[in-house]
């Protein structure tokens, strides 16, 4: 899992909900400055096989929330300015939908993966907990010439994922059965409007609830009164989205991986690249339309060990058995639960990229087999029709 | 007699044959574990050597040789079905069995009590 932003002599920042964490005996551990419950005493393989037959509440306080609003006041003008550090088509977002997106470097290179929410009047980021800062004040740099960058504290951030997840928010907002993935609504919850969106990290059906901090334990212990959710910690967060074939920054993707190696040039439209009328104009575009249009030398890929021994993040990868150099690496990888096998993903030179191709992976000095796979190595449900 | 190591392992001795599993303590940190390597048969180790590893969700870990020996026998089940060392460290959840090159060495391992006052 990703490391502590700050400095050991800083004490741990809780979240709002670290009394209930508490109360609900979890396991902590220090994640990006925070006091974050890592697992709880099912356990991590248990709340993960729970997320997806029933629901798991996960706290992601620690995750920023940052407002942009443009001084005019007009949405478009805050997401024509996002454009300018990001290359997705921010002016198609629509008010109530919210796209998946990535800061970009001048080297091409990402410098945080986000949801960016169009609320109507202004834009809703959320991004990871240890680039908030460099977040903010890269949005700050860059744009306050022509909006307000306002980086939401006292907000707690709730994700509740799984197949019961509707059945348990719809008891204290009904509306949210309304919704389909990617919908955003500002919602009233026990007689406070929260922003809910359809959408989370697990590949289930779910929602990520922003609140006010001071209400934040009551609307948890509300979700908690169905008795199908149970709180479920970081450990089975990762193991969730691995499963699911999705990024983890500062594992998978960070300034030193482009979109492009990164596979994620899904989120690059038409409209940003080359001949697109908006094309460009965002950092390190010269590098990734190139990549674009050229290739690259590696990419991300799915992995799948042979074997039972998981293969996990810093384990090189080999073309043959006995070959001297490694033609990539691991940057994340475990058990998958609901696969019942390990799985992992990296980066590997392009020529060995495809599905089916046989690699090697060094685990404990030996060279266990492993197989390029497509992500997601789960069946995904969200909730689009 | 069964014996306990800080590293909590625990050894149950009959004649010069030592048969080594982890503790409920280590079960219950570790969590449910997804993957067991065994040492070979024949093995021949020094005590501190790295003996298995097991594997939960989230992390490997070594699980160490507490007393210098010969493997002489390993528990394929818990190869086969991990979780049979939650559910039963002291038993069924055994890793390997260990020829002792030293007997006597055993005494200076912890008993069960003493093991107890560590893990509290």
């Amino acid at each position: 899992m990703g490391g502590d932003a700050l400095t050991a002599s800083e004490p741990l920042k809780r979240t709002p909900l670290h009394g209930l964490h508490e109360d609900q005996s979890a396991r902590m551990l220090p994640f990006a400055g925070y006091e974050m419950p890592l697992q709880y005493p099912l356990g991590v393989l248990k709340e993960h096989l729970h997320t997806r037959a029933a629901a798991g509440l996960f706290d992601v306080s620690h995750m920023g929330q940052i407002i942009l609003r443009a001084h005019s006041g007009n949405v478009l003008d805050a997401a024509r300015a996002l454009e300018r550090l990001i290359p997705a088509d921010i002016l198609d977002v629509a008010p109530g939908r919210q796209r998946y997106a990535f800061l970009t470097s001048r080297s091409g290179g990402i410098i945080d993966d986000l949801m960016v929410a169009n609320l109507g009047d202004e834009l809703l980021l959320v991004v990871n907990a240890a680039r908030k800062l460099t977040d903010a004040e890269h949005l700050r740099a860059h744009l306050s010439d022509t909006c307000d960058i306002i980086h939401l504290e006292h907000r707690a951030l709730m994700a509740l994922q799984g197949p019961r997840a509707e059945a348990a928010l719809m008891r204290l907002a009904p509306e949210c059965v309304m919704m389909r993935f990617m919908d955003v609504r500002r919602l009233a919850i026990m007689g406070t409007e929260c922003v809910v969106s359809r959408s989370g990290y697990t590949g289930e059906d779910g929602f990520e609830i922003s609140t006010p901090a001071d209400v934040s334990r009551e609307i948890a212990e509300g979700l908690f009164e169905d008795e199908a959710v149970a709180p479920v910690g970081l450990g089975a967060r990762d193991s969730l989205r691995l499963e699911a074939g999705l990024c983890l920054y500062g594992s998978d993707i960070d300034e030193t991986t482009t979109p492009v190696e990164a596979a994620l040039t899904w989120g690059i439209p038409k409209v940003r690249r080359r001949h697109g009328s908006r094309e460009g104009e965002f950092p390190g575009a010269g590098v990734i339309l190139g990549q674009l249009e050229n290739g690259v030398d590696r990419r991300r890929v799915g992995l799948r060990p042979e074997g039972r021994a998981p293969v996990r993040a810093g384990a090189r990868l080999f073309a043959a058995e006995a070959s001297d150099e490694a033609i990539g690496g691991v940057t994340s990888g475990g058990y998958g639960p609901s696969v019942e096998a390990p799985v992992s993903m990296g980066y590997v030179t392009v020529a060995l990229a495809s599905p089916e191709t046989q690699i090697f992976a060094e685990v404990r000095g030996k060279r266990l087999p492993i197989t390029v796979s497509t992500l997601p190595f789960i069946d995904t449900h969200y909730k689009c029709g | 007699m069964l014996k306990f190591t800080e590293d909590h392992e625990w050894l149950r001795l009959e004649g010069d044959i030592a048969t080594v599993g982890i503790t409920d303590h280590a079960a219950e940190q570790l969590g449910d574990l997804v993957f067991v390597e065994l040492p070979e048969v024949g093995a021949n180790l020094n005590k501190g050597d790295g003996a298995a590893v097991v594997e939960s969700v989230k992390a490997a870990s070594d699980i160490y040789a507490p007393l210098a020996g010969e493997i002489i026998e390993i528990n394929q089940a818990i190869v086969d079905d991990p979780s049979i060392v939650n559910r039963d460290p002291l038993g069924g959840g055994w890793f390997y069995k260990l020829k002792l090159t030293d007997t006597k060495a055993i005494e200076g391992l912890m008993d069960e009590a003493a093991y107890k006052a560590l893990v509290g």
